[in-house]
């Protein structure tokens, strides 16, 4: 069993990206043998109104046992608490939100009722620290990266806070990790897309210092190709346990958890 | 068989205490990936006694040599790139024909001095006379100037390829961070100009774009800093590609464009 928790439907706005769509999504998890997708709205991330896009994700989602949908939430927006309920009534594995995008200050007030009313709903948050490489980044793409700092920050709003991290490197797991307690950093689950392996062994380096349990699988596909999370798993000697604990156990345990909210 | 045109070994004057542990970690990924040759670099000391891209002569020289004998232990698996400083121009040359002659395949040239300028002429006539291929560090489409580095960019090095047309060139990778679309404009035209695809970058769409512009006959399989992203896009191609392309990027056309009896089959 593998669950990609960091995939996207939907067109990239600064460049042609291949692979786009729900069936060339399915597609390209039966090439690399990905059983099931939590899947966010790609144009949406760059919407006045994100939430505008889940509609069209729940539907989709609802075509394909494989598919998971991860609705967005712009805490900025009134009404937004609705869009945490509607998440929390369907059962999603996650909401996401992309402040940088949204124009909102990443430990700002917004950010902060949104990670304490995610907490209390029994819902993880899911951020990702950027989408593509800071150097190649179309001009107009300007929105900054998520710091660090904001994850410190959310987790610490309220001890039932969750977060899921996408694109993070070592740097920023380590920031976060260490500049936590054990129980904070006990609510931040990590996806490898961007953790480098052989020769710097950076995703074996805190998979040894900040646990196992702290990572999940994640691609961030189609804009990555999927093929890159398996091959840094492939030149780990993880045992079959560890291997299953980041392909599909430790998101199993997440998403578990949500529907075992009230 | 399957050759790495862009890898890097460290060595103990660098400033990574780690440097027999990340060498020791490259050969045994290799291993496992299935990489026959890595055609590597030493850039210096790594930035411990003089910058990584403005490596002085002693550096240069220290830096190549440890090469040499990692070449010389593990006579089947590494070949070296010589480093030089352009701007040591003298010392560029007889350091070319010092570690040539020594048995290193390639000129690997980082971002001392602009690609586009003369000063890199005489280095392109010396791998002309010698039949070997010039690796050029590259930012994907240089936008300003960048701390550390006289970078160029692939318009840059397109104008050095223009004016030694015999040379063959390779453009460092192109997953290397950047804007890959405006390189790959730049040197579509360019026969004479190889694209290394190594670099941390797995983006959905760069190796579509990369063989509808220079083909598969022009693309080299690589991995730089990051062995996971290159064997990711090599997994990638073999679903893309059929076999008998993906056998050009994994090796026909390196053993094409470097010096015959360079690798193992030869």
């Amino acid at each position: 069993m593998r669950i990609d928790v960091n995939g996207f439907v939907g067109a990239y706005p600064f460049r042609r990206v291949p692979g786009t769509s729900v069936d060339a999504l399915l597609q390209a998890m039966d090439r690399v043998g990905i059983d099931q997708a939590w899947v966010s709205h790609l144009p949406s991330v760059f919407w006045r109104d994100p939430a505008a896009g889940n509609p069209w994700l729940y539907g989709t989602a609802r075509r394909s046992d494989r598919l998971r949908p991860i609705p967005a939430v712009h805490p900025g927006l009134a009404g937004w608490e609705q869009q945490v309920r509607e998440a929390v009534a369907d059962q999603v594995p996650a909401v996401r939100c992309d402040p940088m995008h949204y124009g909102l200050d990443p430990t700002g007030k917004e950010m902060r009722a949104l990670a304490h009313c995610c907490g209390t709903e029994g819902l993880p948050l899911l951020l990702a620290v950027r989408l593509e490489d800071a150097r190649q980044r179309h001009p107009n793409d300007v929105a900054g990266e998520l710091p660090p700092s904001a994850i410190r920050t959310l987790v610490r709003t309220d001890p039932a806070v969750r977060l899921v991290v996408t694109h993070a490197d070592r740097s920023f797991v380590e920031e976060v990790h260490f500049g936590s307690t054990p129980d904070e950093a006990a609510r931040v689950w990590w996806d490898i897309c961007w953790l480098w392996g052989p020769p710097e062994d950076h995703l074996q380096t805190v998979l040894h210092t900040v646990g196992i349990e702290r990572f999940v699988f994640g691609t961030g596909q189609p804009l990555r190709l999927p093929e890159a999370s398996i091959a840094k798993l492939d030149l780990l000697d993880l045992g079959a346990d560890q291997r299953a604990a980041i392909e599909s156990v430790n998101a199993t345990s997440i998403a578990a958890a949500v529907s075992r909210s009230p | 068989m399957l050759i790495d045109v862009h890898a890097h070994f460290l060595h103990d004057r660098s400033p990574r205490p780690d440097w027999r542990e990340r060498n020791a970690s490259r050969l045994r990924a290799g291993e496992r990936v299935g990489i026959t040759v890595h055609v590597a670099s030493i850039l210096g000391s790594w930035g411990a006694t003089s910058p990584i891209y403005f490596p002085s002569p002693p550096d240069i020289e220290y830096g190549n040599d440890f090469l040499l004998k990692l070449q010389q232990a593990h006579a089947s698996r590494i070949r070296g790139y010589v480093v030089v400083n352009p701007n040591f121009q003298r010392h560029a040359l007889a350091e070319l024909r010092r570690c040539l002659d020594a048995g290193m395949i390639g000129i690997k040239l980082a971002a001392s001095r602009r690609a586009d300028d003369a000063l890199l002429d005489p280095i392109c006539r010396v791998a002309q006379e010698r039949g070997v291929p010039v690796l050029h560090h590259v930012w994907q489409h240089r936008r300003r100037e960048h701390a550390g580095q006289e970078a160029s960019d692939a318009a840059e090095l397109g104008s050095l390829a223009a004016r030694h047309p015999q040379v063959k060139f390779l453009l460092a990778h192109i997953g290397g961070g950047g804007d890959w679309i405006h390189s790959l404009a730049a040197v579509k035209p360019l026969s004479n100009v190889y694209v290394d695809l190594s670099g941390s970058g797995v983006d959905g769409g760069m190796l579509e774009a990369c063989i509808e512009s220079v083909g598969t006959e022009r693309l080299l399989w690589g991995c730089d800093l990051t062995i996971d992203t290159g064997w990711a896009k090599l997994r990638y191609l073999e679903a893309l590609l059929p076999a008998h392309e993906v056998e050009r990027v994994r090796w026909r056309n390196a053993a094409r464009i470097f010096p015959p009896s360079a690798f193992p089959s030869d």
